[in-house]
This record gives C-alpha cells, structure tokens and sequence, in this order.
C-alpha cells in the first residue's frame, strides 16, 4: 500500500510530465528532433551551459574542500557566521542572488561600472553568469565534505604529522583521501545544480540567443515563442545531462560499499 | 634524559589540565604516564608529541628544546588508543608512509618495511586494508607504522584501551618483549595501574593536572607519597583514621594487646586470596585480604569473632 502511494506520487509530480516531454519531443519524428537542438542557438546554448559549468564546479570544489576544513578542523572567529553564510545560498532565492550581482557588478553598481571602462563586462555577459552559477551552488561540496570531515576525526592527520609529513603532504596523501566520496557527491550535486540553474542566471546574462543564452533559457525563450517543440527537445537534452549525472552519483555509491 | 618536561601548564578553557609539571624520562626506559581520567596524562604526552601547545613551560628531546617544534620535525612514534590507521591505505603502505615521506630509496622502503611486518608478526597481511583487521592487529600495524622512521621516542596512548581484556593482556607481554628488543625510550598512558606496574621501569601517577609520585611500581606500593596515591596503586581498607594495605591488618581468634574486637559479615574466596568484610564493635567497617590457607587456619565464616589490629 506505501509503496503504492509512493509510486503513485512520483507517477504525478515526476514520471508522467517528463515522459511526456521526452514523448512529445519525438512526435515529429528523431529528423524534427535533431533538427531542434542543432540549430546555431540551441547548439551555442548547450556549449555555454557546460563552459559555465566547466569553470564553477572546479572553483566551488576547491573552495567547498578548503571552506570545509576551515569549518571543521580550525576554530576561528565568526565560525559559526562562515557555517550558516555557507547555506544562504540554499535559502535565498535565485532571482535575488541574480539581482544583487547586478547591483555589485552592472554599469550603475559598485564596481561594474570601473570594471566596463575598463573593458571587462560582467553583467549581461559570461563572467556574470559564471558568478550566478558559482553562487547558488556553492554549498554542496562544503556540505558534503563537512559531515565526512566529523565523521573521520583528526587522528589520522595527527598521525601523519608525527610521521614527518607537513600540512601540505598530509592533506594530499591522508586527508583528501579520506573525504573523496563526499568530496565526489558533492561535485555532483553541484555539476546538476550548475546544469539546471535559471533563475539568477536568468537576471544577469540578459537572455541574448545564440550569446548569452544556456540551456535553461533557451527552453524558456522557445517557449515563449510558441516553438513548443524546440523547447521539448532541449528539455529532452537538459534531462539526459541530469539523468546522466544521477548515473555517476548511483555509480560511485555502488563503488564505495 | 631523553626526554625533560620543565614546569608545563596548559589550560582548556578555564580548565586546567596541565599544572606546572616536570618529568624526566630516561633514555631506552619504559614509562607509564598513570592516573584517573581528566588527571591530564594524555594532554602531557600530546605536549610532548607536539600535537598540543602548553601555556607555559619547556619540553626537551634528547638534550634539545623543543617546546615550539611542530610534530612533523620532532622524531617521535606516537601510537593512538583508536589506531588512527590510514583506512585507505594498505597494512604495508600505512607502514611504509614515514619512509615514504622521507623519501628513502626504494630497496630501503622494501626491507625496512618488512623487517617491521615480521616484528610485530603481520608479514602475511602485508596487502590488507586496515579494515580488514582486528582490533590488536591494527594496532600493532600502527605500532610498526610508527616504529619505521626510528623515532627517538614512543608515545602510546592509552595503546590497549579499546581492546578486550584477553587481546589486552597478550599486546602486553608483547609490547614489553619488543621494549627489551628495540630499546626505544617509550612513555605510555593508561588509567590501569596493573598494566602501569606490569609494564613500566617507572610511573608517573598523575591527579588533576598535577604529578602526585614518580618512581618504581614498588616505590609507590610500599611508599606512597599520600592518600591518593595509595588508593589508587592496590587496594586499601579504612581502619580507624587512616588507610591501610588490607593485607596488613592481622586477624586473629584471640584478643592480643590492642586488637579490636569485630564480627565477620561476609567472606569471598578467590582462590588464592580470600577477602573478608569485618564489623567493629563501634559499627565502623573494615574489610581485610589474606591467603586461603590463614583464612583456613582461622576457620573464618560468618558471623564469627575475631580481634583485627594493624601491622
């Protein structure tokens, strides 16, 4: 009986709307299809999203590993205001994430307009984009690695320091180890989140196709111009990379046990 | 010396865990750093790895201050009591890793590496995963494992506290065979003074952040420097105002001299030792230890007279 609530409950929110997408995207055929999500912008669409995502995973996990360890390992002033600064992005809504970089970074804001004279355009342009992305999905990797980092204790990096080895060395050989499952789940979180943003990437690109549009936009903008099939087809693309990314995440877990 | 400890605090929060102690450990002795949880043996051989800074105070290793020299440059093996072993990480690599990090040749690696393994009898785990392990063989992988970069000193904590009592007992015997066969000064923690007296040259008994004794298991068995360090090396009974050994009261069937009059309330027999709790005539109570064969003698039993005095 659960289990048949449970299925009943994903079939309505989850299996039937994408299947629907998946069949609708096909109904003119696999040549319509192809034709779709080969056109200069879907194409240019689908090469940003995955530029973007190419530079926000790795800087968010750098900076989720060593955040992390600042939060475990280090008692420091304004510790717990790092931790919980760590999940706004969490909390805050997209769209205000994509307007407060315009407030910072477009021509009125407080360094976007030094930032345009002297030639680096961030809003309505990549570097904003890039910004957006790293913004909201900033706290996977930290919070991850965080509970991994508890769980491990410090003993093992005591022991290795007393071994001879420095911080460095102890991080690279005992440390970053330990944590890679969480570090790698974290990755993938935030390569699905990077993929699938709208929202604030939405605010700061300024939406021009076939230049600052992703994937997710260029659903959105097909949509909006009763192109309903191109937008069906890209979907279709958006939830392979999705589905192709929970393959990893199920993958690795069946690798670690 | 190989090791000095001048007058060390250390303070964990307002509690203080360290306070103004000075120990002087002999080169090639083994050492038991001996008291109640909370007394601060751990937190001194942490001050001594290097792993903990002390508030004030100076530590020395072979001749050398070392007080501010991080853990990674000052030459000690330190054993934790939940091994700490590198889960991912091979019995042969975790052993290998000081080596490795010293980047000794390869063909050193190997023997060294393996002249450990048949020390502390691992040889054929060699390509296990710590996880793979029992609890004793863990830790003497972590003992090899320290053991490999010819610290000038041993630091175990608490080495056998997480293991059951008969695997205890045997890494006992062991670890002091192996003391007699490396001679490395080693200091070791433990809250158990029969492994403490089994065990060390010399104990340190610590109480709240403070040394109370350091000597000879006999030493502080047979001079305690006060009432806390007789209480907690062997057993004592109350008699009268003061502690006593309770071997050392004298039980007899008829009154002698100043002998207090008592009755028996209950006896234990534990083999050799037979142990008997006694009620004096002002209702105060005393429970006394002696030999099967006195017991016997004395056809000790319930509700018996007998007249109890010290030694």
């Amino acid at each position: 009986m659960l289990r048949l609530v449970a299925l009943g409950y994903l079939a309505a929110l989850l299996i039937v709307p994408v299947g629907l997408v998946v069949y609708r995207a096909f109904e003119d055929g696999i040549g319509a299809f192809i034709e779709s999500i080969t056109t200069p912008e879907a194409l240019h669409a689908l090469w940003l999203t995955i530029v973007i995502a190419l530079i926000a995973v790795p800087m968010n996990t750098v900076f989720g590993i060593f955040c992390a360890l600042a939060i475990v390992r280090r008692k420091f002033p304004g510790h717990g205001l790092v931790n919980s600064v760590v999940d706004l992005p969490l909390a805050l809504s997209p769209v205000v994430v994509g307007l407060a970089l315009v407030l910072v970074y477009g021509r009125q804001g407080w360094w976007g307009g030094w930032l345009i004279d002297n030639g680096f355009q961030v809003i309505f342009a990549l570097p904003g984009m890039v910004l957006a992305t790293i913004f909201v999905s900033l706290p996977f990797v930290v919070r991850e690695v965080v509970p991994v980092l508890r769980e491990i204790g410090d003993e093992q990096e005591e022991a290795s320091a007393t071994l001879g080895a420095s911080p460095w060395q102890t991080f690279w050989r005992v440390t970053l180890p330990a944590i890679r499952w969480g570090v790698l789940y974290g990755v993938v979180l935030t390569t699905a989140r990077a993929l699938g943003e709208f929202g604030a990437v939405s605010v700061v690109s300024g939406r021009i196709a076939g230049r600052t549009e992703t994937m997710t936009l260029h659903v959105e903008e097909r949509y909006q111009a009763f192109e309903i099939q191109d937008a069906y087809a890209a979907s279709v693309v958006l939830a392979v990379l999705a589905v192709a990314t929970l393959l990893v995440m199920t993958l690795l877990r069946r690798e670690e046990t | 010396m190989a090791i000095e400890v001048r007058h060390v605090s250390k303070l964990f929060g307002d509690f203080q865990a360290l306070d103004e102690v000075s120990v002087d450990v002999a080169s090639g002795s083994l050492t038991a750093l001996l008291g109640p949880s909370g007394s601060g043996k751990s937190t001194l051989l942490r001050v001594i790895a290097g792993l903990e800074q002390p508030d004030a105070g100076e530590v020395y290793i072979s001749g050398r201050e070392a007080t501010t020299v991080s853990p990674q440059k000052r030459g000690v093996g330190f054993v934790f009591q939940h091994y700490a072993a590198f889960k991912h990480m091979t019995v042969w690599n975790n052993v290998a890793f000081g080596l490795k990090i010293r980047k000794r040749p390869k063909a050193e690696i190997e023997q060294r590496v393996s002249e450990l393994l048949d020390l502390v009898q691992l040889s054929g785990l060699a390509e296990r995963y710590p996880a793979q392990l029992s609890g004793g063989q863990r830790q003497r992988m972590a003992l090899a494992r320290a053991l490999a970069v010819d610290p000038n000193v041993l630091l175990l904590d608490e080495p056998f506290g997480a293991l059951d009592a008969r695997v205890r007992k045997e890494l006992r015997a062991w670890l002091r065979r192996l003391h007699d066969e490396v001679h490395v000064t080693t200091i070791f923690v433990t809250h158990d003074q029969e492994e403490a007296m089994e065990l060390a040259d010399q104990i340190v008994l610590m109480n709240q952040g403070k040394v109370e004794q350091i000597g000879g298991a006999r030493d502080l068995y047979e001079q305690p420097a006060n009432d806390f360090v007789m209480s907690f090396i062997g057993p004592v009974s109350n008699f009268g105002e003061e502690l006593v050994r309770p071997h050392d009261i004298v039980v007899r069937r008829e009154q002698n001299g100043s002998a207090e009059r008592a009755t028996v309330e209950r006896v234990v027999h534990l083999g050799f030792e037979v142990r008997a709790d006694l009620e004096l005539e002002d209702g105060r109570e005393v429970w006394v230890q002696m030999t099967r064969d006195e017991a016997t003698a004395l056809d000790l039993k319930e509700g018996v007279q007998v007249f109890v005095a010290k030694q």
